[in-house]
Order: C-alpha cells, then structure tokens, then sequence
C-alpha cells in the first residue's frame, strides 16, 4: 500500500512538472494533496500509537499518553537528565517502546516511527516551539 | 483529642519491614477522641490497577508491582483501617484471568475491602464476572454512624452498549481514554432511583460518603472525566448537611467543592494521566481550587502513582496520599473555609507543577 501511494505521489510530482510552468508555483490541488499525505501519515501514526503490538506486552502509548498529551514535541531536542544528552523527540519514543511496551526500538527513519512523530506533533499543532524547555 | 494518621507511622513499619523484622503492627494502640456525634476512624483506598494480561500466566510486570507495593503498604497501616475500599479498573480489558489475577494481588489485604466497578471491569461482559465473583454493582452500608453509597457510575446508552459484534470489540473501544467511538458515563435513571429511595430512609445530619468510578462532576468529556447525569446525582445529594464523593478513573489529584459536595480523586496505581489542560485541541473544567500533582517523570517508574488513607473526622474527611516516588500530600476539608484544601502543597511553587 505504501508502496502504490508512493507512486501515485511520484506520478503527480512528475505531472505537476511536466505541466505547470514554473518550479516555484504549485496549485489548490497540489496543497490538497499534500494535505492528503500528511493526514495519511497522522492516521498511520494514530494506528501505531494505539497499537498493542507495538511492544510485547500489550501496552499502547495512548494509555499513558491520552491525544498524545504530556509528550511535548514542542521541547524537543531537549536535554533528558536520565539519557545524560540533548535528545530528539524519536530517541524518547524510543526509550518508551523499550521500558513501558518492553518492545525493540524502531529505526528513525522506520516508516512507523515517521508516523507516530506525525500523529504526536499533529496533536500539539498550534502550540509554540519552544526547543529545550522542561 | 483528635489523632490523624501520619506519614511516619506508616514509614515506621515500612522500614521495619525492610529491614526483614517482624513488627506487630497492632501493638500501638491510639485513642481516637470524639470530635463530634460520629466517632472518628480511618479506611483505605486502592484504585485503578488496570492489570493486564499479556499471555498465558504472563501480567504486565509494571501494573502488577504498583498494586503489589500499595497491598503491602496498606497492611502496615497504623491504627488499622476499618475497611479498604477498591475503586474501580481492577483489570485492563475486563478479562477473567486480569480479574482473577488482580483478586490474588489483593487477596494480601488483612481488611474487609470494598468494590467499586470500572468501565475496564464492565464492558467486556457488562459486570457479570464481577457480580458474580467480586461484588454488587451498587450498594449502600453503614458505619460509625456514616452512610456509605457505592454506585455504578461508568455505565452508558443501551443504544451504544448494544451496537457492537462482540463485548471485546465494546470493551476494546471503551479502554481508550481519548478514543472518539466511545461514549460518556452516566449513573442512570434505574439506579438514581435507587439512589433516591436509598437516601430517603438516612437522616439529612447523617454524613454521606459517596463512591464512583467517574468524577460525578463534569471535568473533560474529551477522557470521561466526566458523569453525563452529574447535576442530577448531585441534587439528590444536596440536602444532606455534610457530602463527600470520592472517585478514581482519572489518575491524578483533583479535588473540588460544590455546595455542600466535597469530591476527591484517588490516585491509580498503575500509571498517572496527564491534566486535561495538556491536551491543547480541547477545553476542560479543571476545578480551579486543585493544585495539581507534578508533571510525571517516566523515568521513575512509580512516579505520580499511589494510594491514599483516609481520616473521617465528624463526618469530614481527609485524604492522605502515599505516593511511592513523591512527597506525601494531604487533601483535607477545612471546616472553616468549607472546602477540601491542601495547606502545604499550594504553597510550593516548582517548574514541575506548571502543567503545559
């Protein structure tokens, strides 16, 4: 499934190419589209967020983590005392599966890891940057 | 003269305990003075342990030690409690094996405990296992001249509840706090009647102690922190000179006051939630009075989880919070101002209390 939709992004990248007359300018379509993708993303990562397997055990993030709430991506990178570094959001997500889901950490890149940093950051929209704050 | 419980008393044991000694809890005996008509005494309050069955004799290692340490804390309690009250999700997905497994853990406890029922315990079947094994939905008793109600408060439409292929599929949707398939709590017209024929026989200067599940006051449907029926609950609850509710369901401290309804939170055992307010899509009615526990840290397992002793003083009550991985607090109804209040708590002012 990833797959054929990433075909159907590449097809309408190539299209916009070939028929729009500028690089710089992009359509309602275009936006609809992109929008489309990105909420395709949340709606994978809502999934995983929620999925027991995710760990061993049975535990979901959502048990801990209603809406995504008290994750902050907004801080992150951040300084985490216990890791002894200045983290990014996936490497926390990580430390999560590991501990409470007694699960294998996921690749950063992992399509799954993309997804639950989509769903997370999705429910903090709006919400200021604010790097490194605890 | 009027003695409370204090935290040292239970450390006491504790490290006793730890220490492999063998402490005859029983030994100091407190006289417990006469604060008014009703005499003082105390009980005990474990709740939401949401154990959870991972597969065969396997139970999620983390819930089962924070409803473990709580059994083996309330045992050490001194003066011994009247009567531990458990307050609901007991299990995780309402399954026999989490339910039968949670008694075992609480099958440790030295007191005649209580049982109130949590959506995690009922959607599954709708509370059969648990009337028939563990207890009645709801009930009401008498104590040292308080009356004692316990309701069925996370019960919903017969329209919702009948609408799945299976009770796991109901059950499955119901466990997700924040999952949008689900539906708001309610006590009920049946059981408000209930209620009303009740409280009809009790004296209006009898104190009424009143345990949910839910909050039965509107917090934030967004998690069902949140009774749909509340207002009408509470009116038959409001001639009666001194009212206390105390529920579980949300996994932090809340406390409020309305008229003459004081309501307490319990703390969970398994894990802590965030603050309505940390969900930035949605808007909440946080009682303004709570000061909020800290933020939890993860890295501390048993951080912003616990359980909670209780004085009832002259009908009032004060709850004592022991929570493994913080400081102690205590929530106490304040005769003066007319409101549960937390004196040493409020005062503090850390970056960890600021929720965001």
């Amino acid at each position: 499934m990833a797959k054929s939709k990433f075909a159907a992004v590449l097809a309408s990248i190539v299209g916009a190419w070939a028929f729009s007359a500028s690089a710089d300018e992009f359509t309602k379509e275009d936006l609809a589209l992109w929008k489309a993708e990105y909420m395709a993303a949340v709606d994978v990562g809502r999934g995983v967020f929620t999925d027991p397997a995710l760990g061993t055990n049975g535990v979901v993030c959502a048990q801990c983590h209603p809406n995504g709430s008290n994750i902050h991506p907004e801080t992150y990178p951040k300084f985490q005392k216990q890791l002894g570094q200045v983290v990014p959001l996936w490497v926390m997500i990580n430390w999560c599966i590991r501990n409470p889901l007694e699960g294998e950490e996921l690749a950063a890149d992992d399509p799954r890891m993309i997804a639950l940093l989509a769903y997370i950051t999705h429910e903090r929209r709006g919400v200021a940057l604010e790097p490194g704050k605890h | 003269m009027v003695k409370t419980l204090s935290r040292r008393s239970l450390i006491r044991g504790a490290s006793a305990l730890t220490a492999g000694g063998v402490l005859d809890l029983t030994l100091v005996k407190l006289a417990f003075g006469q604060g008014g008509p009703q005499p003082d005494f105390t009980f005990a309050y474990i709740s939401d342990s949401h154990i959870q069955h991972v597969k065969g004799a396997e139970f999620v290692r983390n819930w089962d030690r924070g409803l473990k340490r709580a059994v083996a804390e309330c045992n050490l309690l001194n003066p011994k409690p009247d009567f531990v009250v458990f307050g609901g999700d007991l299990a995780q997905l309402g399954k026999k094996s989490e339910l039968d497994h949670g008694l075992e853990l609480l099958s440790p406890l030295r007191y005649d405990v209580k049982y109130v029922l949590g959506e995690h315990d009922y959607y599954l079947d709708l509370g059969e296992y648990w009337a028939d094994k563990i207890s009645p939905h709801y009930y009401s008793w008498d104590h040292k001249g308080v009356h004692f109600i316990t309701l069925n408060s996370i019960v919903t439409h017969d329209e919702w509840t009948n609408k799945w292929s299976s009770g796991e599929e109901r059950m499955g949707v119901m466990a997700g706090l924040d999952d949008p398939r689900g539906s708001p709590f309610m006590v009920g017209a049946a059981q408000r009647q209930w209620l009303a024929d009740d409280l009809a026989k009790i004296p209006k200067s009898t104190p009424i102690v009143v345990f949910s599940h839910s909050p039965l006051q509107k917090i934030f449907k967004n998690w069902n922190f949140w009774t749909d029926d509340a207002e009408q609950v509470q009116a038959l609850l409001a001639p009666f000179d001194k009212v206390t509710v105390i529920y579980g369901h949300v996994h932090q401290i809340q406390y409020n006051q309305i008229g003459n309804i004081s309501f307490h939170s319990v703390m969970a055992t398994a894990w802590p939630w965030p603050y309505p307010e940390s969900y930035s899509q949605a808007e909440n009615y946080l009682p303004v009075m709570t000061v909020p526990m800290n933020r939890a840290d993860p890295f501390h397992e048993r951080d912003a989880t616990g359980w909670q002793f209780i004085d009832v003083q002259s009908g009032n009550l004060a709850l004592n919070f022991s929570l493994p991985d913080n400081s102690p607090r205590r929530v106490a109804f304040n005769p003066e101002t007319g409101m549960p209040e937390d004196s040493e708590f409020e005062t503090r002012s850390i970056p960890p209390q600021m929720h965001f």
